[in-house]
């Protein structure tokens, strides 16, 4: 059984749906996440497990038991709020106190616990400090730290890092895995970064107006998107759409305007006829110099932007009908300085299954 | 960068100056006035002896200090307007709290509504309030017929509202709540949702969050409603004159004696003096509580 089971829980505002029929379950010990844009119904999600809100339909388990009659302060759930909500007028250690004196806690077991909390979140010596006094690093791992204290079965985290620089976001990553596996909690993070998400998460569900369009691995919710909406929110992804005129065992063929005909490999059932979409992500993209001999899909065009990342160099070739495939170089490669430069015919290949099918 | 700096201070000195000018004609000259005149000698018929006598003798004495510590009844009446004015201060801070708190999480559109409610009674006259409260608290009104109905029926003997000091606690506290009501809500206004959802997500009931994360955070706004109320209740008199008995005369009312009716301007001085140090000296005590308070924190050895 899972540890935290959602079972078609929906939640109204009025004639807005922000959460519809969601059912999610979670196991103990992993570090989940909702991801998906602003307004997809993530943190109502969020604020129904913590108890801010109650869901209008369906119900919420944790270890098999309702928790639609508990209110926040009896639920074994702790939240990480965005904006810290570090209690400015106590120090430190009084935030971190704070859940342990409403537990009832001895003053000896107050002291221990505070000190271990703030060693494990490498912060101590700041217990005396206030939370003005503090970096925003460092207002983060106190929130953290006053979340994880009493050891609650589920920690809830809100966007925790959306407040920090980039710099100190990736380090606060680090962090966060090392914590999870520490604590050994479950985690169930909130976040509209897809980056955030695939670099923390055992699992991700990607949600899109108030439905979890599709919940997987990282590494399959990247390579594998189910709909066009996650293969758009997640990474660059050029997608491809037009009618399925062939399937000849898995390998479908789809006539793509200016592109032509498209082979790739589904996993799906589809008939010839059926409207369907490539997904391709542009790393997995070969470009070459005009006229050079390739296998699997081929496709001519011109440079027409480039963008240079360093690491790597976005190539967005106009092709015949003069829509867009965007393809990317990594610079690693020895030998040679530049690639090519706008107004260069190019010719990009991938192999059939370099894309991802999806049907609609 | 000269000449800007100077027209800086010049526009400093244009800002500041007028305020400053009319504190010390008006505040800090008349202050030190009544300082010298604290240790002069009352004339014969009223106002000030004078300062050099016949004889061609500095006069100048601690005689009114003398008077004040001397005799008891006048720090009695002083330690009573202290106790008034904290009742009142207590009083006011009971029932400005709920409705700050009511009007701080009110809708935006009722909220202007709400505050100007709060500062209508400022639109009528200060005495014509008083003596409302004379109808209000008369033996004929419905209220005194309907606490005396009650009393009676208990057997308890009927008992007057009016000129007592029921009568002049309740309009101390009706005419000095918005001054607690307004600053409460100011602060109460500012604070974060969020800390309070924070607080009942680690375990804190609706009593602990107020106790522990509300009330804590709102004394800067008890403090300021406090000073507020406190200090004008402490010297007034007009309230204590017109609804009060005759045991409820008030430090104010004996320096309003002193200048008008008994015209013994040196002791007026004095009590005028005690209830100024005595204002502050509370403010103080106030402060140094609040800055104790705040860097306590929350520690956990607190």
């Amino acid at each position: 059984m899972a540890l935290l089971e959602i079972q078609g829980v929906t939640r109204r505002f009025g004639d807005f749906t922000a959460v519809d029929d969601v059912s999610l379950s979670i196991e103990a010990g992993e570090f989940f996440t909702l991801l998906g844009p602003s307004g997809c119904g993530k943190t109502t999600l969020l604020r129904m497990i913590a108890g801010f809100d109650l869901p209008d339909g369906g119900r919420i388990l944790l270890r098999g038991e309702d928790l639609a009659s508990q209110p926040p302060e009896a639920r074994p759930v702790r939240t990480v709020f965005q904006s810290y909500a570090l209690f400015p007028h106590m120090t430190v250690e009084g935030n971190i106190a704070f859940p342990l004196r409403m537990a009832k806690a001895s003053q000896d077991e107050i002291r221990s616990k505070v000190a271990g909390a703030l060693d494990d979140v490498r912060l101590g010596g700041f217990g005396r400090r206030f939370p003005h006094e503090l970096s925003g690093g460092q207002k983060q791992r106190v929130a953290i730290a006053r979340a994880l204290v009493t050891q609650p079965t589920v920690l809830l985290l809100d966007e925790p890092l959306a407040a920090l620089d980039a710099k100190l976001r990736e380090d606060m990553q680090i962090e966060l895995i090392d914590m999870q596996k520490q604590a050994g909690i479950t985690f169930v993070y909130v976040t509209h970064d897809q980056t955030e998400a695939l670099a923390l998460s055992h699992r991700i569900a990607v949600m899109n107006k108030g439905k979890v369009e599709q919940m997987d691995e990282p590494s399959r919710i990247y390579g594998f998107p189910k709909t066009r909406f996650v293969a758009d929110f997640i990474g660059h992804c050029n997608l491809f759409s037009g009618p399925v005129t062939a399937n000849n065992e898995g390998i479908v063929a789809v006539d793509v305007p200016g592109l032509g005909s498209v082979s790739v490999r589904a996993d799906t059932d589809v008939r010839p006829g059926a409207p369907g979409t490539i997904a391709l992500r542009p790393e997995k993209i070969r470009i070459e110099s005009a006229g050079t001999a390739t296998t699997g899909n081929r496709c001519r065009g011109k440079v027409a932007e480039l963008l240079y990342m360093g690491d790597v160099t976005v190539y967005k070739v106009a092709t015949a009908d003069g829509s867009r495939v965007e393809a990317l170089l990594a610079n690693s490669q020895s030998g040679r300085a530049k690639f090519f430069e706008v107004g260069d015919d190019v010719e990009m290949g991938w192999a059939v299954d370099a894309g991802h099918f999806i049907a609609e | 960068m000269t000449s800007s700096r100077t027209a800086g201070s010049r526009g400093k000195w244009l800002v500041s100056g007028p305020p400053l000018l009319y504190l010390i004609i008006f505040f800090a000259i008349p202050t030190l006035i009544m300082l010298a005149a604290s240790f002069r000698t009352p004339g014969e018929f009223g106002g000030l002896a004078p300062l050099v006598d016949e004889t061609g003798k500095l006069d100048v004495n601690l005689e009114s200090y003398a008077r004040f510590f001397t005799e008891p009844v006048y720090f009695e009446v002083f330690l009573k307007s202290v106790v008034y004015a904290l009742v009142t201060t207590f009083c006011c801070l009971l029932l400005a709290y709920p409705l700050a708190t009511l009007i701080a999480r009110s809708a935006q559109r009722y909220r202007d509504l709400l505050l100007l409610l709060v500062i209508l009674p400022f639109w009528s006259n200060f005495l014509i309030r008083v003596y409302a409260w004379m109808i209000i608290l008369g033996p004929n009104a419905a209220l005194a017929k309907g606490v005396n109905g009650v009393l009676g029926l208990v057997g308890i003997a009927p008992v007057p509202l009016l000129f007592s000091s029921f009568a002049v606690l309740v309009c101390l506290v009706y005419v000095h709540l918005p001054f607690m009501v307004l600053p409460l809500y100011a602060n109460l206004e500012k604070h974060d949702q969020a800390l309070l959802d924070a607080a009942q997500d680690l375990g804190a009931n609706a009593w602990q969050r107020f106790w522990r994360i509300t009330f804590p955070l709102s004394l800067p706004g008890v403090y300021a409603g406090a000073a507020l109320v406190f200090i004008p209740a402490l010297g007034i008199f007009a309230i204590p004159d017109i609804l009060g008995g005759p045991n409820d005369t008030l430090i104010g009312n004996l320096i309003k004696q002193q200048f008008l009716e008994t015209r013994d301007w040196p002791f007026g001085s004095v009590l005028s003096i005690v209830l100024t140090l005595a204002a502050l000296a509370l403010a103080g005590i106030a402060a140094w509580v609040a800055k104790r308070h705040a860097d306590a924190g929350g520690t956990i050895d607190a």
